[in-house]
């Protein structure tokens, strides 16, 4: 033991001594390992294991083809428990006891940004997962967001254009105290302000926020033009009933943006025809316009796990975007033939890669070169009927232009009705 | 942005939030307030009895009828759980409310993790004829779910008040939450007193959790949110009392919700413990303790 530890620490000086670049991660001969947290409990949880059912189909595929480089892949995954202080300890485990040679990101902004510093600090490749803007600041260049979002202000420019092009001068804003949805309304400020939009109602509200009727009626009185809604899942349910209750008055055009949650089939089977009307995001939707290749097999399989787990049947939001992440991963290797995370890095930041959400490009900041977010509108939807989700036309795309599929219908009191 | 018409109509709607926080609360003032246990679980009770509303949803059974179908199933929990609390912690001594504490800590994340092993971990909600539908009262727009929270809590307190004063038991159980030696003492056996009333707890319960569904979705952990506001409802009612747990509810509703119109959302929850410390503050025993 005595001579192993002497012999690591004479590797070690002697090449600090020669200058040699240490790896980054251990490297060996057995299964190529891959760590990653991901919230199986609390409020991202839903979100989390159909993201995680997506990845476990890629590494299967991979592996039925022969693992990469020869090697096996194998997943070491924790539940963070869709907490943001669970996710350093974690990631501090996988790289330093569980020795893992990759990481993924957890799903969502929340339990991600804090591991950004860690991640850097030690200059790792990180494959994000539908995070939100957290290397603003970081500025790590290893960094790879794989979620639809592009640019940063790209997702609100979109739904702002939208409402404009509707005839709106006003807007109002909500978002819960938390980083995406603040991330997401202080762009959403801004581009207002760009646009000489007059910002009429904004509210922040907490977390634990139960009923939200009195925040439908001051934004109803408030008269705005469009309404742009940044929720988590619980709220967002809430919010759309309390609007369905009280309403938000004729004034509004648009009403959406970015509620998380209602990509869900189960929320969206239990909010049925209360969302009608409503413009949201979305990342993959069963339109004609977004067949790629392999996406029609992936849910075959995805689809047959889910229903085994309990997990989103569906799943259309997270999912493929899971299984897109090792797509990615998997072509780097293939390319630079290692597992070195400064040549996979290289080779992430110019390759161009298709996958079953559609090609992916990264720019400089490790977001994806071009938006890819859909806004798409809710029509015809009824109540108690998941199955209506599977097919065409229910969201009918209004942006990004290649994947359109209909045009917006307004005022949302009119288009609520459809 | 302040207008009189706002204002009014987060008094009414605060009002409605209040019953509803009251609702959710006086299962605990009963098991906390009155029998001193300290039943964190509480709140986790809540969401089960949610999801098992939902299940009977399933059946096309109303969430409000389903939390009554619940309600004996839920006695009988409550009397279990509180039989297996008494042998194991309350009877070795005083060190009983510490332990007893990490007991209900366990048995919360049982069932959070029992939910998730039978449901999932995706959002539940159930759906009834009062459910996304309102009435304009006098010009404001009420939520249907919100007046049958209000309804049910107004029954709840009321007919536990009338069973605290008016029946033999019930009196019972205000003894031994006075002085259980001297009840002891007359002859009366004060465990079967606090288990009986411990069982009345979880039923009541049972009925707030479909209340709970009522009023928003439901998913496995929802009860930590539930944690901090119940037992403030409690406390600020004093201990044990139910139409001062209403009435705490009340406050409470009302203050949240005119802070969201009028100050903003984010102050909402930072007024509850304020209120609490106030209260405390000028009467420590509570608004209704004695």
């Amino acid at each position: 033991m005595n001579s192993g530890r002497i012999r690591r620490r004479t590797a070690v000086a002697g090449a600090l001594a020669a200058g040699l670049p240490l790896p980054a991660l251990a490297q060996g001969a057995g299964p190529i390992k891959i760590g990653m947290s991901m919230p199986q409990t609390g409020g991202l949880a839903a979100g989390g294991k159909s993201s995680l059912i997506g990845i476990e189909v890629w590494r299967d595929d991979v592996n039925e083809k022969g693992g990469l480089l020869g090697r096996k892949v194998e997943m070491i995954v924790y539940d963070d428990k869709s907490s943001a202080s669970e996710t350093p300890a974690i990631y501090s485990k996988l790289l330093d006891v569980d020795k893992v040679d990759l990481i993924f990101a957890p799903y969502a902004t929340v339990p991600t940004a804090p591991i950004m510093p860690l991640v850097k600090q030690r200059d790792l490749l990180l494959i994000g997962n539908f995070s939100f803007q957290v290397n603003r600041t970081v500025k790590h260049d290893k960094w790879f967001n794989n979620a639809p979002w592009g640019p940063a202000d790209s997702w609100a420019r979109a739904f702002i254009d939208l409402g404009m092009k509707a005839g709106a001068d006003s807007i109002a804003l909500i978002g819960a105290d938390q980083e995406f949805a603040q991330s997401l309304i202080r762009i959403a400020k801004g581009l207002a302000e760009e646009k000489k939009l007059k910002v009429v109602y904004e509210q922040s509200y907490p977390p634990a926020t139960v009923e939200f009727s009195a925040m439908v009626r001051a934004l109803r009185a408030a008269r705005p033009g469009m309404v742009f809604v940044c929720s988590y899942p619980p709220d967002s349910v809430g919010l759309l009933r309390a609007v369905n209750e009280i309403g938000v008055g004729e004034s509004v055009k648009v009403f959406g943006g970015g509620m998380v949650g209602l990509q869900f089939s189960a929320v969206a089977e239990s909010m049925g025809s209360l969302l009608n009307g409503v413009v949201n995001y979305n990342s993959y939707l069963p339109e004609k316009s977004m067949e790629f290749a392999g996406s029609k097999e992936f849910f075959v399989k995805y689809q047959k796990r889910a229903v085994e787990a309990k997990v989103d049947p569906l799943g259309y939001y997270l999912a493929p975007f899971g299984y897109a992440m090792g797509q990615m991963v998997e072509q780097a290797v293939a390319a630079t033939k290692s597992i070195e995370h400064k040549k996979l890095a290289d080779f992430l930041r110019t390759a161009e890669m298709p996958t079953i959400v559609g090609p992916i490009a990264f720019a400089a900041d490790g977001e994806r070169k071009e938006s890819a977010t859909l806004i798409a509108q809710y029509r015809g939807v009824v109540d108690k009927n998941i199955e209506q989700f599977r097919s065409p036309g229910k969201q009918v795309i209004l942006s990004p232009e290649k994947w359109k599929t209909g045009e917006l219908i307004q005022p949302f009191e009119k288009a609520r009705k459809g | 942005m302040f207008s009189w018409e706002l204002l009014l109509d987060a008094v009414v709607l605060g009002t409605m939030v209040g019953c509803f926080y009251a609702a959710v609360s006086i299962g605990l003032a009963i098991s906390f307030g009155m029998l001193d246990v300290p039943n964190v679980t509480h709140p986790a009770l809540l969401v089960l009895a949610s999801y098992g509303a939902w299940l009977l949803g399933g059946f096309e059974i109303d969430p409000i009828l389903a939390g009554l179908i619940l309600m004996p199933l839920f006695f009988v929990l409550g009397i279990a759980l509180y039989r297996v609390y008494h042998e194991t912690f309350e009877k070795r001594g005083s060190q009983a409310a510490v332990r007893g504490l990490a007991f209900f800590f366990g048995i919360t994340f049982i069932i959070e993790v029992g939910i998730i092993m039978a449901f999932g971990v995706d959002q539940r909600t159930v759906q009834a004829f009062y459910i996304g539908k309102s009435i304009e009262i006098l010009e404001i727009r009420i939520p249907m779910r919100m007046i049958a929270a209000f309804v049910m809590a107004l029954l709840l307190s009321g007919v536990l008040a009338l069973y605290f004063n008016r029946t033999f038991l019930g009196r019972a159980i205000r003894a031994v939450a006075q002085d259980e030696e001297a009840l002891r003492l007359m002859g009366a056996d004060p465990v079967r007193i606090k288990q009986w009333a411990f069982g009345i707890a979880t039923a009541v319960a049972a009925l707030a959790g479909a209340l709970l569904i009522i009023v928003q979705p439901v998913e496995p952990t929802l009860d930590r949110a539930y944690i901090g506001r119940t037992f403030c409802v409690v406390v600020m009612a004093g201990l044990g009392s139910m139409s001062g747990t209403l009435v705490a509810g009340i406050i409470l509703g009302v203050a949240e919700t005119i802070v969201l119109t009028m100050f903003g959302a984010s102050w909402a929850p930072a007024i509850s413990f304020t209120l609490l410390l106030i209260i405390l503050g000028v009467r420590p025993q509570g608004l209704f303790g004695r």
